[in-house]
């Protein structure tokens, strides 16, 4: 900043005029009617990024030159330049802006979206502007006094437009000079983008500079060196309270001179510079010290530290848009802006307007409500531990206080820390018990579910959740749930077999097998279905780690249903389940073998009389009864009619086949009953493990799966508590004409001893068929006997088999689908540590999801 | 499902004659289509001693469910839980199905006409009426309370066990029902088609839109004298309920409960539609009422946050006062925000008026951007309804995240429940509190809160103040600390306490229903 900037007058030296422009700001072409604004914006810019008042008065009024309509035109002018500048787009307003207080306006705008505004003048002489407008037929009989009094408000203007606003003012004389001008975009200073790093993040030094040196040596630097060619990122704060500003000063000015560090200024800097410029600043909060300790240097490492500070950016947009680095943080509408309040969040954060007790502002959590896509990396406010809240991290763990000096290697994500030599500076208040917003409950927000949404997945794109749907997702997800720190996955639905044309039959393993050959899945595993309750169980090793992972006080996990619900009321009954769950997993060795100290479990909870005992006493014991107690009374009746000698036809035959029905229908149902006294009689009978630390587990085949699941069974078994259930399997290979004879077979021998059914699913995780389409995960196939309980006690009789026949998988299937993409996302993102609403918003559409209308018989 | 009507006789009066009344003859077995299915009559026995005929109704289980379907084959060629359960009852159960087939099968015998014996119909004879299976919402109890005032010699209601192999399940809803008496057949006729769907009380989604008329028809010379006729009529009537927008609001969360394998009661609890309506207010809830209008006036709120609306009394109240400039009624139930929108009459308010007033979906688990910056906050019976371990995430929400000047948190008082006569001991005031809490573990919360918060409260009884165990409900009045208008608000709050002690000295004494 040493050599002056060039004067207008400089640049018009050369032949061609350079007019440097922000790639993201607000430029105003200033100009009389005629100057020739509109050919000038649209030579220099795209049509998209133009908005001029003529044609904004055309869409209000029909006609671009009826000035009545000009406020209308203007409110949409501004309008539509707010969208563009809020999504981050250069923008070019072309109208007279002749008058102050129409520019005022513009400025406004762009401070509202943190952008800067530009003046292009087009300060031609009158003649010009009358013989253009002459030219044109809708403006031939403008009165000359137009342009007159458009070119006087013009030059009153042309002093003050830097006062006004504008950061940068071009101004055009001739028509020459507008002719030949160019027009340059220029990047902002805080977009380095380009730049992948990898970089080291250093958190708040306060001054420690032994601590830095430590740190920076731990990270393998030699000497402000990287050998891997690595580029150190300070996110501020480096002078002050320390024993040693100028050495930390020293060492961050020689890194950033050299190019291997980047620096933002921390408040700390901040106020350095103002009181090293001059300015009368309270020497609080340990700049008495960094004073004291500068007094020892020279006048010229005095300058070189003031000039440093002057040309600090307030924050930087980093690798390609991925990573954000300031001081104090930053809203993800701030990201890359310029503006005088973007600069003040970077430096000091926000404040909710509050003190706290020891007469500290209060900090608003602005972390707890980010959403952004950038990971944002920042130091500010002291806590005892590091932890990514949103996609957010703070790094400043109080080296100065006694605490450690904290560095994020990017893109590792990986965290290095120093501990501090000794307490250097004693703290105004204790160190935040947790990083800002990390607080007990850490809110999720309603716009992160409520309402029409899209949620993305890797699987299969964008997944619809509808307004109603989410709308009951929200009554039962907050009356009923468990805390969603405990939910991070709800189970998908799974779609039936094609329906069988066998004889007597509904579903038959046939189509299922035939439908995985078509979709070229080879191998494909048969699992028994179990009949009880859907139950999914998040498992942790201890409370430690329930805290440490998922943040809650107490409970080691939690077992739930479909829809997110306690399966037990009684916190103990789920504690102790989870007790045995964990001897198992213990005994079983695979807490050590999945490197991990959580699991999440899909199973089946028998039997289905303890969640489902409304239902089955409501509805499936009430049509058992009234059937069963029915047809005694009809038949004798008709026997007895019959004995009269009166021709009842059929009528007694089929009572007597529809009392048959109504008995095998209680048998159905009867067969999943059972009692139970506490757990007593309770069984779990686990089909999957979906997640562990750092991992989603929903990619290992089925059969590696099995034999997790079968040391699991096995261990409680040793154990002998009783939990436990196996999951009987059989390989098919759905080629081999033997192969799909052994699963039928298995599949009729397991239904006719009152197996529900069975699942079949590929061998594989993510199957998809040979144009690349994500088959079903698995499709059911369900018993003769059983669906009595789905389609009614006389579900066989051939007229109505017929009937129920005709019945479409199309939209249960695709529901399947989009439930499984959702339940996969969910474990990814919990595997990838993302904030919990990126998992809760998953884990939310799936529950919409199933509110969806689909028959409720598939 | 299956009836038998039997009658005795002699020579001279052969009980045959009932296949005159019926206008069916006792030799033949004969059927008749209906509009559910199959109707077959014919006699077991016919002799002039004894005659017995037997309406026996097959109804196509499957033909059913799918006239329950709205929109085809699109969703699966089924029909939604709430039109029409795919495993029910209705094939066996005598049911109003049932009682349009016998107003179908013998209509003339119904009207008390019989062509060939036009004196038959007036005579009283003796039946025996028999339904083997009768859905009896109510029980044996209610059963004899319907049929006991109508003449019967005899009339039996006995239980059906669920499930013998499950003796814990105790009884089903269904009775076997045996009628004696001294009666003229159509008025036994008349009164079992009013009865049986009476008895049933289920949902029925496929009755004619004129059942007033048939009801008064049918209910001709017994209903108007029968001390139940405002059970009966209610219930008959209630059935008109079926299609309306109320039961299409549940459909999401009849799902959601299906997929669960939970009873639709189960999620679909947020409305009590029979507590609290317009015509039956709860005393307590209009004490509860006055007590919060009072506490919002002295704090000068103007724009005002009723969150856990529900029906939206409280709102309706507020609009009443000119000085709430807006209001905004927030539950999480769609069903209480649609119910909410009918009491307030919001279609058709006029503009000024509804630009004060906003219902909205939202849910006090997750902040909500929409809720920040108002004056007050109403929580009235609303914290009892979350699990506890949910309350931090209500807590951040409201004194962390909106953050209004004023929040008045209303709950039971459970020391008072041994107060409620008709509640037994130990249990809470409605089926969905999760917990209920003494007036030291209110306040020892709310102080808490308080101060994590930056908030002052103050305690406010509602009701009968009782000297020993507090009152009914209890309400906390927090005041955010950092309030511009410390001193006005210091004095609010103490007017506040003293308008809601008087409205303490007007309770009554609790009554039944109160405890909600």
């Amino acid at each position: 900043m040493t050599t002056p900037t060039p004067t207008p007058a400089a640049a018009d030296t050369g032949r061609r005029r350079v007019l440097p422009v922000t790639d993201l700001s607000l430029v105003v072409l200033i100009g009389a009617t005629g100057s020739g604004k509109s050919t000038f914006a649209r030579e220099h810019f795209k049509a998209t990024e133009v908005i001029s008042s003529d044609y904004c008065r055309g869409l209000v009024a029909d006609d671009e030159n009826d000035q009545s309509a000009s406020k209308d035109a203007f409110e949409v002018l501004h309008y539509i330049a707010g969208k563009r500048l809020a999504a981050g787009r250069l923008t070019v307003v072309d109208a007279t802006s002749v008058q102050a207080d129409a520019r005022r306006q513009l400025v406004q705008l762009a401070r509202e979206h943190d952008v800067l505004p530009i003046a292009i003048v087009l300060d031609l002489p009158e003649q010009v502007c009358a013989e253009r407008n002459a030219a044109r037929p809708d403006r031939a009989g403008l009165p000359r006094a137009v342009i007159q009094r458009h070119r006087r408000d013009l030059r009153r203007s042309l002093r003050g437009l830097e006062r006004e606003g504008f950061r940068k003012v071009h101004v055009l004389r001739t028509v020459e000079e507008a002719e030949s001008a160019e027009v340059v975009l220029e990047k902002r200073f805080n977009d380095l983008t380009h730049l992948s790093g990898p970089f080291d993040i250093v958190g708040d030094i306060h001054g420690c500079s032994s601590e830095l040196e430590t740190l920076l040596a731990k990270l393998g630097y030699e000497d402000g060196v990287h050998p891997g060619g690595r580029t150190a990122v300070f996110v501020g704060d480096l002078v002050d309270r320390g024993p040693d500003s100028p050495g930390v000063l020293r060492r961050v000015m020689g890194m950033v001179a050299s190019g291997n560090a980047l620096c933002v200024p921390g408040n700390h800097e901040n106020k350095l510079g103002r009181y090293l410029k001059g300015s009368k600043v309270q020497r609080t909060h340990g700049l008495a010290e960094t004073i004291e300790q500068l007094e020892g240097e020279s006048e010229e490492f005095v300058a070189q530290v003031r000039e440093f500070i002057r040309g600090l950016v307030s924050h930087y947009v980093l690798d390609g848009g991925r990573l954000v680095v300031c001081h104090a943080g930053l809203p993800e509408k701030y990201h890359g802006r310029t503006s005088g309040r973007v600069r003040s969040h970077a430096l000091y954060g926000e404040t909710t307007g509050e003190t706290d007790e020891f007469g500290l502002p209060v900090r608003y959590p602005w972390a707890e409500d980010y959403r952004g896509k950038a990971a944002v990396v920042y130091g500010h406010t002291p806590v005892p531990d590091t932890t990514w809240i949103n996609n957010t991290i703070c790094l400043d763990t109080g080296a100065v206080f006694g605490g450690r000096m904290t560095a994020l290697r990017w893109p590792e994500r990986e965290l290095v820390d120093v501990p501090a030599e000794k307490v250097w500076y004693a703290p105004v208040r204790p160190l935040a018990a947790e990083t800002p917003g990390g607080h007990d409950g850490r809110p999720l927000d309603l716009a992160d579910v409520h309402g029409r949404r899209i949620v993305e997945t890797r699987h299969l794109g964008n997944v619809n959740v509808r307004e109603e749907n989410a709308a009951a997702a929200l009554e039962v997800m907050s009356r009923f749930a468990v805390d969603p720190r405990l939910v991070p996955y709800l189970p998908p639905t799974m779609a039936p077999t094609a329906t069988s044309r066998e004889d007597g039959h509904l579903e038959h393993p046939a189509e299922a097998f035939a439908q995985y050959r078509k979709d070229g899945i080879v191998q494909v595993v048969c699992e028994e279905k179990h009949m009880g309750s859907r139950a999914t169980v998040l498992l942790c090793r201890d409370a430690a780690a329930a805290r440490q992972r998922f943040g809650v006080d107490g409970p080691t996990g939690s077992v739930y249903t479909r829809t997110g619900r306690a399966f037990f009321n009684d916190p103990e009954v789920t504690e102790e389940v989870l007790g045995r769950l964990r001897s198992a997993v213990t005994d079983a060795g695979l807490w050590e073998e999945l490197a991990t100290d959580w699991l999440l479990l899909d199973g089946e909870l028998l039997p289905w009389s303890l969640k489902s005992a409304g239902l089955l006493r409501h509805q499936y014991a009430a049509v058992g009864a009234a059937s069963r107690s029915v047809f005694p009374g009809a038949i004798g009746a008709l026997e007895a009619a019959a004995a009269r000698g009166v021709d009842t036809g059929a009528l007694l035959e089929r009572q007597r086949d529809r009392a048959a029905d109504a008995a095998a229908f209680t048998e159905a149902y009867r067969r999943y009953c059972w009692p139970t006294d506490g757990l007593d009689g309770v069984r779990f009978a686990p089909f999957q493990l979906l997640a562990a630390a750092g991992r989603s587990l929903a990619a290992v085949p089925h059969d590696e799966q099995l034999f997790w699941l079968d040391r699991l069974v096995a261990a409680d078994e040793a154990a002998g508590t009783g939990l436990l259930r196996r999951t009987a399997r059989i390989l098919v290979d759905t080629g081999d004409e033997d192969s799909v004879r052994a699963g039928t077979d298995w599949w009729l021998e397991l239904t006719a001893a009152g197996g529900e059914g069975m699942v079949v699913k590929p061998l594989q995780a993510y199957a998809r068929d040979g144009r690349g389409r994500l088959v079903q995960p698995g499709v059911k196939v369900r018993g003769r006997e059983y669906l009595r309980i789905i389609y009614g006690p006389e579900y066989t009789r051939p007229d109505h088999l017929e009937r129920l026949r005709d019945r479409s998988l199309g939209h249960k299937r695709s529901l399947a689908l989009r439930e499984y993409a959702l339940g996969l996302e969910a474990l990814d993102r919990l595997a990838a540590q993302e904030p919990l609403w990126r998992v809760h918003e998953a884990v939310f559409a799936v529950l919409a999801l199933e509110s969806e209308p689909v028959d409720p018989r598939l | 499902m299956f009836l038998t009507i039997s009658t005795t006789g002699s020579p001279e009066r052969p009980a045959t004659d009932l296949g005159y009344l019926l206008h069916k003859h006792p030799g033949k077995a004969q059927s008749f289509s209906t509009s559910h299915g199959t109707a077959h009559v014919f006699y077991p026995e016919a002799t002039a001693d004894r005659c017995t005929a037997a309406l026996l109704l097959e109804v196509d289980p499957v033909a059913l469910v799918r006239r329950g379907q709205g929109q085809g084959k699109g969703r699966g060629g089924a029909p939604d839980a709430a039109l029409a359960q795919y495993v029910n009852d209705r094939p066996y159960a005598a049911s109003s199905l049932l009682a349009v087939a016998l107003s179908g099968v013998f209509r003339s015998a119904l009207a008390g006409q019989c062509t060939a014996r036009p004196e038959l119909p007036e005579q009283a004879r003796p039946l025996r009426v028999e339904i083997p299976v009768l859905p009896a919402r109510g029980g044996t109890e209610l059963v004899h309370r319907l049929f006991g005032p109508l003449g019967w010699d005899l009339v039996r209601a006995e239980p059906l066990a669920l499930d013998e192999r499950f003796p814990e399940w105790g009884d089903s809803r269904y009775v076997r029902l045996v009628l004696e008496g001294e009666m003229k057949l159509a008025d036994a006729l008349r009164q079992l088609y009013v009865l049986l769907p009476v008895l049933d009380d289920s949902k029925h989604y496929w009755i004619s839109p004129d059942e007033v008329d048939k009801l008064l028809r049918a209910g001709e010379g017994w209903l108007a004298a029968h001390p139940e006729n405002g059970l009966i009529s209610s219930r008959y009537l209630a059935r008109h309920k079926g299609l309306t927008r109320d039961a299409l609001d549940r459909l999401e969360l009849v799902r959601l409960a299906e997929s669960d394998g939970s009873e639709v009661e189960e999620l679909d609890n947020a409305v009590d539609e029979d507590r609290d309506t317009e015509e039956r207010p709860v005393p307590l809830a209009v004490l509860r009422r006055e007590a919060i209008l009072a506490a919002l006036r002295g704090a000068g709120a103007r724009r005002v946050l009723d969150l856990g609306c529900g029906q939206g009394q409280l709102v309706q109240a507020l609009l009443k006062e000119p000085a709430y400039t807006e209001i905004v009624g927030v539950d999480v139930s769609m069903r209480a925000l649609h119910l909410a929108a009918k009491r307030l009459r919001l279609e058709r308010m006029g503009e000024r008026q509804s630009s004060r007033v906003r219902l909205v979906q939202g849910s006090l688990a997750y902040t909500d951007k929409r809720l920040a910056g108002y004056d007050a906050a109403v929580l009235s019976e609303v914290i009892e309804h979350l699990d506890l371990p949910r309350l931090p995430a209500l807590e951040y929400a409201v004194f962390g995240s909106a953050r209004p000047r004023t929040v008045l948190v209303t709950t039971p008082n459970v020391e008072y429940n041994v107060r409620w006569e008709t509640l037994p001991a130990g249990h809470v005031r409605h089926g969905d509190h999760r917990f209920e809490w003494t007036r030291e573990e209110f306040r020892a919360w709310a102080h808490d809160v308080a101060a994590r918060h930056g908030y002052g409260v103050e305690f406010v009884p509602v009701g009968d103040d009782d000297p020993e165990v507090g009152p009914p409900t209890q309400m906390g009045v927090f005041t955010r600390a950092d309030t511009d208008t410390a001193a006005t608000d210091t004095a609010a709050t103490e007017k506040t306490t003293a308008g809601a002690d008087t409205t303490a000295t007007r309770a009554d004494t609790p009554k039944e229903g109160e405890a909600a």
